[in-house]
């Protein structure tokens, strides 16, 4: 026997070795060790080619916690079955009564039998229906308990049926996957099994050992490719990481951070950056709108120029030429988009101040919609804007290619777009260079006069962007369901890798 | 959004689809959705109804291949003695304007019959606003005694088979039992007269936006003529849409004739296919979109777009209904250019960066919490009726025709922390998480009414008292803050072991150890401790 092999040895396989010879249940008991530590052992015998570990899977149908006290005390319906054998037909309350069965038992029982035809029910009365020679036979359910456990691939027609039987009811069975497991020696394992290993080695490093410590001692080898249990840290949940991640993107490019609510009126959510009154958005169908409450606008001043940019329009536009109410602006909603606040952003600055000025923000966005694997009422989006007299719609997809080739995007394309509240409007594609498609990430483009002269007082460009950002979260993690972004499965959490590039 | 699938086969009479021009189609600013040798599926977006139809698409495409460009001119036949629309006063009140024309020597075949509702339905949809702002209505000329009359009565006094049916019903009937009636009825609703279009014997025509008559509304194979009126509340658009139905019908091979509308006080004439004029500045244009383009560019640039060009001067197509401002032509010179040519450009644009004070406190707290050992968990700000109902909320603010059940607006992290802790009941514990985020109560003081608090919540699980209060003090200790904690009583917690936590001897939130029939009414099986807290005054103490 290889040297090296015996000192390899841990505690767990010296002390099953000398028993590998017998069957794994009374290896059990010899070593009375438990399933997981016997499991444990032979892997690490396997890893050392001692042994072959078979294990094969097998549903097994055991007794639950109500089917173990039934086989002892009978199932109700034998019990409701003997107490009207003794019995002339009985009422069904009085029934109830003598059988002190529960609600539920009772019920139980008095469908079974009746649906074997054993009883009838007349005039609130039970008759038995049958004679008591078959009422003394087994029936079929209490012949499969008696047979449990069993395997679930043994069983033949019959036997199923009864088994969908009683999966109805409660706790009577309890489906259970079990490994059975089996091993073989190998031809080193041969050797070794059934003799007992003594080895005066080292196991743990302890206190005690490090103070006494003399040369020529020896520590047991550890087999150092053996698999070893998980063990988890904190971690941050993966959307917000790659949040983080953008945001830094964002800042290393000079942008300035912006945050507001998440509920806003519709005033900043649409009118201010000139979505009409009766666009199809501000509809229940697609906007969460808040009940019970009325949101307040902001200085008059303004609220009448975003009057003035709907109905007749602004530095010569036409606008959109209805009549614009004060109560539809006053609607309170959960926001359909950051694009919100770079409209208060807008609103806030002082532009013989504040200008050049470059925002961002990444938030949580909301749309009254259905959940499923594409969709959700939720969702986050980046938002930038740039506020600068001389600059372009080149300069705007500058920024754009700039940010997504920093997410790992090197090549990006621009196709026109339309939103209500830029002109010129782009829409962005990404090269996915794995999937090798074009992806769609969303909009941009530069803010429309009606709403950068009523917000800032003047007509200087504003370049916006506003994408949804879980796209390329879920892309980031090979997700291919939208839900699961917001699932919070502790295990898939612990084991998500951490982004990093 | 509204997708048009065009017959390729039909298409390609006009246009070849090489490789080059289906690059091109996304690059009009109209997505290519699908292609496949039968089908051409397209994105129009909402501006651009004049390319909703088959023959709207190949006139603005062609334009943009440099073949046929410039304004498309159509033939107008001056309107006949009766062609005419008298307006009564009376719509003033429900359904104040219409424009109309005629449309004379077609020829109807089933497809053909299928474009021009499926155009009508389209533009209804988009344009009209689901009929609200604008309805279509088409009708054979042969059933028809002109002149017309557009006029408002009471109900009652509006008696016509509907389309689809085969008897007569009055003005109410059919907002109550009609289909469309009952679909489009809130468009009449507490009005005492609805409009209706009659001919010259009086018979009604219509009921707009309703409905058609059956026997003078419907188009068939032996119609050759049409009527068709656009009804409303904005002339301009009415006069736009209306332009875009007869010029494809005049692609079809129609001959546009024009009809005298009688306003009272005013006459004017309709279809009016004569562009509008917009003074363009080049230096705008270059100034926007960063090029340096000539008047000789715009020269060609702006045909391409179907507008046409001279004297810095502007003719936009009459059926383009989305020109509201020189940005608008801007972009059409930025289309034509070809967006695929702009090259992206990083300017030199010094600012400072600087990450929202708040925002940064919460990523130290996050990186304190993970050093702990904890998990974020990141859940919908919404929670479901059902979970208000379990843990007793006195208040609930509520969303309206919410699509799913989540309905109401989070009041405070621990109803998701335990959604999250009984969907993981079946994981591996210890379950130690942590959520930062936003929670919603009422304040009529705010701008919405509402006031959104950003809250930390921690649970463990198995955990004690004692943990959590570990937890708060690490992290007092760790952002040099100051803990206060009060004896209290919370509804989902085991009294005598719940702690209110104080700041500046105000309150900032709670911890303990969450009581027994909290947990079973959640279905969760081990024990959890708990701590929440408003991050507000913490803002406060860290700002100073």
């Amino acid at each position: 026997m290889d040297q090296s092999i015996l000192e390899k040895l841990s505690p767990l396989e010296r002390k099953i070795i000398p028993y590998l010879t017998l069957p794994i249940k009374e290896i059990k008991e010899k070593t009375k060790l438990d399933s997981t530590s016997l499991l444990r052992a032979l892997k690490f015998l396997e890893n050392k080619n001692l042994v072959k570990v078979n294990i094969k899977k097998k549903k097994l149908i055991e007794l639950g916690t109500n089917g173990i006290y039934y086989t002892k005390n009978h199932l109700p319906e034998r019990k409701l079955i003997s107490i009207l054998e003794n019995n002339k037909p009985l009422a069904i309350a009085e029934a109830k009564k003598i059988s002190k069965l529960s609600d539920n038992e009772f019920n139980v029982s008095l469908g079974i039998l009746k649906n074997k035809s054993f009883i009838e029910l007349k005039n609130g009365k039970i008759f038995l229906a049958v004679s008591k020679e078959i009422l003394a036979r087994k029936t079929i359910e209490e012949t499969f308990l008696e047979a449990l456990p069993a395997e679930e691939t043994s069983l033949n027609e019959e036997q199923l049926h009864v088994l969908n039987l009683l999966k109805k009811r409660k706790n009577i069975i309890e489906l259970q996957e079990k490994n059975i497991l089996s091993f073989e020696l190998t031809e080193a394992g041969k050797q070794l099994a059934g003799k007992k290993i003594e080895q005066n080695l080292i196991e743990e490093l302890t206190p005690t050992i490090i103070k006494n410590w003399k040369r020529n001692k020896k520590f047991r080898k550890y087999d150092v490719l053996s698999k070893v249990p998980k063990t988890f840290g904190g971690k941050r949940h993966f959307v917000n990481q790659a949040i983080s991640h953008a945001k830094q993107i964002w800042l290393d490019l000079g942008f300035k951070e912006m945050t507001s609510s998440k509920i806003q009126t519709s005033f900043w959510n649409f009118d201010a950056l000139f979505t009409a009154q009766d666009h199809p958005v501000r509809d229940l169908h697609d906007t969460f709108f808040v009940t019970d409450t009325e949101g307040r606008l902001p200085e008059k001043k303004l609220v009448s120029k975003v009057k003035q940019a709907h109905e007749q329009g602004v530095d010569k536009s036409k606008g959109w030429q209805y009549s614009w109410s004060e109560e539809d602006a006053k609607k309170v909603v959960l926001r359909t988009h950051t694009t919100c606040l770079s409209a208060k952003t807008l609103a806030s600055l002082d532009v013989n101040k504040d200008i050049p000025a470059k925002f961002f923000s990444i938030g949580k966005c909301f749309r009254n919609e259905t959940v499923d694997w594409s969709h959700g009422f939720e969702f986050n989006q980046t938002e930038g804007i740039v506020i600068d007299r001389n600059t372009t719609l080149r300069h705007l997809l500058g920024y754009l290619k700039e940010f997504y080739k920093k997410m790992g995007f090197d090549k990006v394309r621009f196709a026109p777009g339309y939103f209500p509240y830029t002109e010129p409007s782009v829409e962005i594609n990404v090269f996915h260079p794995e999937k090798k498609v074009w992806l769609e990430l969303g909009g941009a483009g530069i803010f429309r006069p009606e709403i950068t002269i009523p917000l800032l007082g003047t007509k200087i460009p504003v370049l916006a962007w506003g994408q949804g950002f879980d796209r390329i979260i879920t892309d980031a993690y090979k997700i291919k369901d939208l839900r699961q972004l917001y699932e919070n499965d502790l295990k898939d959490l612990r084991n998500k890798e951490v982004m990093v590039k | 959004m509204s997708n048009v699938t065009f017959p390729r086969k039909e298409f390609e009479k006009e246009i070849k689809l090489t490789d080059e021009v289906i690059e091109k189609i996304s690059l009009f600013g109209t997505p290519l959705e699908k292609i496949t040798n039968e089908e051409i599926e397209i994105e129009i977006f909402p501006n651009r109804p004049d390319l909703l139809s088959m023959q709207g698409y190949l006139r603005g495409f062609k334009a943009f291949l440099g073949k046929e460009t410039g304004i498309k001119k159509y033939k107008l036949q001056k309107p006949e003695k009766n062609h005419h629309v008298k307006i009564d006063s009376s719509v003033k009140e429900v359904r104040p304007f219409t424009a109309c024309a005629i449309v004379k020597n077609l020829k109807f075949s089933d497809d053909k019959i299928k474009e021009i509702i499926e155009l009508q339905e389209k533009l209804h949809i988009t344009i009209g606003r689901n009929r609200k702002k604008l309805a279509i209505g088409i009708y054979p000329l042969e059933k028809i005694s002109l002149p017309i009359k557009y006029e408002a009565r009471q109900p009652e006094k509006i008696r016509f088979i509907p389309l689809e049916e085969t008897n007569e019903m009055d003005g109410n009937q059919i907002l109550s039992k009609h289909p469309a009636g009952k679909e489009y009825s809130h468009l009449l609703e507490g009005k005492d007269k609805f409009p209706i279009f009659i001919d010259a014997k009086g018979k009604i025509l219509s009921m707009p936006p309703i409905i058609n008559s059956n026997d003078t509304g419907k188009i068939t194979f032996d119609t050759k003529d049409v009527f068709i009126e656009c009804s409303g509340f904005h002339l301009e658009t009415l006069q736009r849409t209306l332009n875009i139905i007869v010029t494809t019908l005049a692609e079809m091979g129609g001959k546009i004739c024009q009809m005298t509308l009688d306003y009272g006080k005013e006459k004017i004439t309709t279809p009016d296919i004569s562009p509008e004029k917009i003074k363009l500045s080049l230096e705008n244009t270059n100034k926007l979109l960063g090029l340096e383009l000539k008047e000789k560019d715009l020269e060609k640039l702006l045909p391409k777009m179907g507008h046409d060009y001279k004297n810095k001067t502007v003719s936009v197509a009459p059926w383009r209904t989305d020109i509201l401002h020189e940005v608008d032509i801007i972009e059409d010179i930025a289309i034509a250019y070809g967006y695929e040519k702009l090259v992206p450009e990083l300017p030199n644009i010094s600012t400072i960066a600087e990450e929202a004070p708040k925002e940064k406190i919460i990523s130290k707290l996050a990186e304190i919490l993970v050093g702990l050992g904890l998990t974020e968990i990141s859940t919908y700000h919404l929670i479901k009726q059902e979970e208000s109902e379990i843990t007793k909320l006195p208040e609930k603010i509520k969303l309206e025709d919410s699509k799913t059940e989540y309905k109401i607006l989070r009041p405070n992290l621990l109803i998701p922390a335990l959604r999250i802790l009984s969907e993981n009941k079946d994981n591996e514990y210890p379950q130690n998480i942590f959520e930062l985020g936003t929670v919603f109560t009422k304040d009529e003081k705010s701008e919405t009414g509402i006031k959104e608090t950003e809250n930390l919540i921690v649970t463990c699980s198995p955990a004690n008292f004692t943990k959590m209060k570990q937890i708060l003090n690490n992290l007092a200790s760790s952002l040099n803050l100051q803990f206060d904690f009060e004896e209290a009583t919370h509804l989902q917690l085991i009294d005598g072991r719940t702690a209110q936590i104080k700041i500046n001897n105000k309150p900032a939130g709670y911890l303990g150890e969450l009581h027994p029939e909290t947990l079973r009414a959640w279905g969760i099986k081990m024990p959890v401790g708990v701590l929440e807290i408003s991050l507000e005054e913490i803002f406060k103490e860290l700002d100073k």
